[in-house]
């Protein structure tokens, strides 16, 4: 069984085609520490009947947890809300159906702040997920369900979505990697929508060429969402084992100030991996970065305000009663909706109502512009922006919980390539003080490949070892 | 910025929230913080002449043949209503309570 563990998904996939391992005993070995998880990472486990794959198909029935707020037919999908508690939807996303389609099997749901909202997981009706390095810290967020299972070795894989941080950071606070594509790339069909401008599903994984697969089968164009792009090619497998000729920019903007010691000092020695390696490393500016999260903190609850209006409790999901329709509706969202989710909601109600549209939405989708701009000047120079992921490592559970720009502070870093809907990656950098770092590679939209090829000769010679969170 | 009980009020009810008096309280501290450091956006003066960005791709119409394809069963469709009645999705009156 520990063998069985030892393996990365690709490994167990190859292994499982060859015939060397069997698939059900791979199943039962995920789905028996699943259901031992004692991380809370998980919302629902599959049943112990191993689903039917087809065992030439890609992914060979390796399983794969899948953040809670994918649709999936006929299982709880409750985007780690009680408005949502139980409910079970008619129908799957279209990026599960891509990972079942390619022979992967559904191991479980796992735990997510309320509608993604949170960089912590402890905005979660069903409660927070603790992270496998240390118990009494947060996985980061939104997506630390999925982060914190792969970290911990009950699933070998996991999706997750990413709106301005939501997979890079959990996956650098668990020590394990995690890609949000360029906007467009994953369809976002049957992803509960949380800001629909920024999006993005993702993996999260123990190494790059696990990235580099499941992200393969999740992307594709899908006329059910009509945002959704086809990419320039195939996502390839990585090969590279240096950088040469690579040009790295280093954004003053996005590593100085607020970043812990601990965590920069991890950054700086990956750049100077990098540089041995072949990259030329070079300081860079992106002069509007800085504002990013403040736009971010306009756009995305302004989005949210709108696309949370469906929870009325009429066609789905918790209903409260009230002596008239209009009472029914907001005595149903008082109690279905939690403290994080509420502040959203105000904050961007009030930025579109009348009379402040132009001065906060309409003004931060500009500064969204000059963003995109910024990033556009830097490929003119490099052809990666490397930060690092969060500018903390893994923090105590409760130590942000009741100040939300405190919270809002750990996607300081994450949020820009979100605003321009570019690629990025975070791989683990080592630790600081014990716990896991991330290093955070971004390039222009549709440079996947080469950012995978790069994360994996980097992360080769990093030798990053995340085997410790596992063995418990 | 500060926002005042009033405001707060009337944002809910635009948000169709029915806020607890504790968290009247909460939000108006809270918001009026959040609001203080969202602002300074102003900081970057004059956007005029800047487009706004509201989607980072360059997709225009995206259109799909008008063709008719499955879609749910009206049984399927009201699976997970809290109150379906008579092949439908059943509420209070909206004048019920005399409100609205």
């Amino acid at each position: 069984m520990s063998e069985l563990l030892e393996l990365t998904a690709a490994q167990a996939a190859d292994a499982i085609r060859r015939g060397e391992i069997e698939p059900d005993a791979l199943w039962s070995a995920y789905r028996e520490r699943a259901v031992a998880d004692e991380l809370n990472a998980y919302t629902w486990v599959a049943g112990a009947e191993p689903p039917e794959f087809d065992r030439s198909s890609p992914l060979a029935g390796v399983p794969v947890a899948v953040k809670d707020l994918f649709a999936t037919e006929g299982i709880p999908s409750q985007a780690g809300s009680k408005i949502l508690e139980r409910y079970r939807p008619p129908y799957s996303a279209t990026a599960v159906e891509r990972l079942t389609g390619a022979g992967a099997t559904l191991l479980g749901k796992t735990n997510q702040d309320e509608f993604a909202m949170g960089s912590s997981t402890e905005h979660s009706a069903y409660g927070p997920t603790l992270n496998p390095w240390d118990t009494g810290r947060v996985p980061g967020g939104s997506s630390g369900g999925s982060a914190a299972a792969v970290a911990a070795g009950t699933a070998p894989w996991s999706i997750g979505t990413d709106t301005g941080g939501s997979i890079r950071q959990p996956a650098a606070l668990c020590g394990i990697v995690g890609m949000k594509p360029t906007y467009g790339a994953v369809s976002r069909y049957g992803m509960i929508a949380f800001a629909s401008s920024l999006d993005q599903a993702g993996p999260f994984t123990r190494d790059v060429t696990d990235a580099a697969l499941l992200l393969g089968v999740m992307v594709g164009e899908d006329p059910r969402d009509s945002t959704s792009i086809r990419l320039p090619g195939p996502i390839a497998l990585p090969s590279a084992t240096d950088l040469d000729g690579i040009r790295i920019g280093v954004p003053e903007e996005l590593t100085g100030e607020g970043i812990e010691p601990g965590v920069l000092k991890a950054f700086e020695a990956t750049l100077d991996v990098a540089r041995e390696l072949g990259a030329t490393v070079e300081p860079t500016r992106l002069p509007h970065a800085p504002h990013a999260l403040a736009a971010y903190y306009i756009l995305a609850p302004a989005e949210a305000s709108s696309n949370l209006a469906r929870y009325d409790g009429v066609r789905y999901g918790l209903r409260e009663d009230g002596a008239d329709l209009l009472s029914m509706y907001t005595e149903t969202r008082e109690a279905g909706f939690g403290a994080e989710v509420k502040r959203r909601i105000m904050i961007g109600t009030y930025a579109l109502s009348s009379g402040y549209y132009d001065a906060y939405y309409g003004r931060a989708q500009k500064v969204r512009t000059r963003i995109s701009e910024d990033f556009r000047a830097a490929w003119e120079s490099f052809d990666f922006i490397a930060t690092p992921t969060s500018p903390t490592v893994a923090f105590e559970l409760g130590a942000k919980l009741e100040d939300p720009l405190a919270m809002y502070l750990n996607d300081f870093c994450a949020v820009p390539m979100s605003l321009a809907g570019i690629p990025a990656i975070s791989i683990p950098n080592g630790l600081a003080d014990g716990l896991p770092t991330g290093f955070q590679l971004s390039g222009p939209a549709f440079s996947e490949n080469r950012i995978l090829d790069a994360a994996h000769a980097l992360e080769k010679a990093i030798g990053f070892d995340g085997s410790k969170a596992r063995k418990a | 910025m500060s926002l005042s009980r009033d405001q707060v009020l009337h944002v809910a009810r635009l948000a169709r929230l029915e806020l607890t008096e504790d968290e009247v309280g909460r939000f108006s501290d809270e918001l009026s913080k959040v609001f203080d450091w969202v602002e300074t956006i102003e900081e970057l003066g004059d956007l005029e002449d800047v487009e706004p960005t509201s989607h980072v791709v360059a997709v225009e119409n995206a259109l799909r043949a008008d063709e008719p394809t499955p879609s749910l069963s009206q049984a399927e469709a009201l699976a997970a209503a809290p109150d379906p009645a008579q092949g439908g999705f059943r509420v209070p009156s909206p004048g019920a309570g005399g409100g609205a």
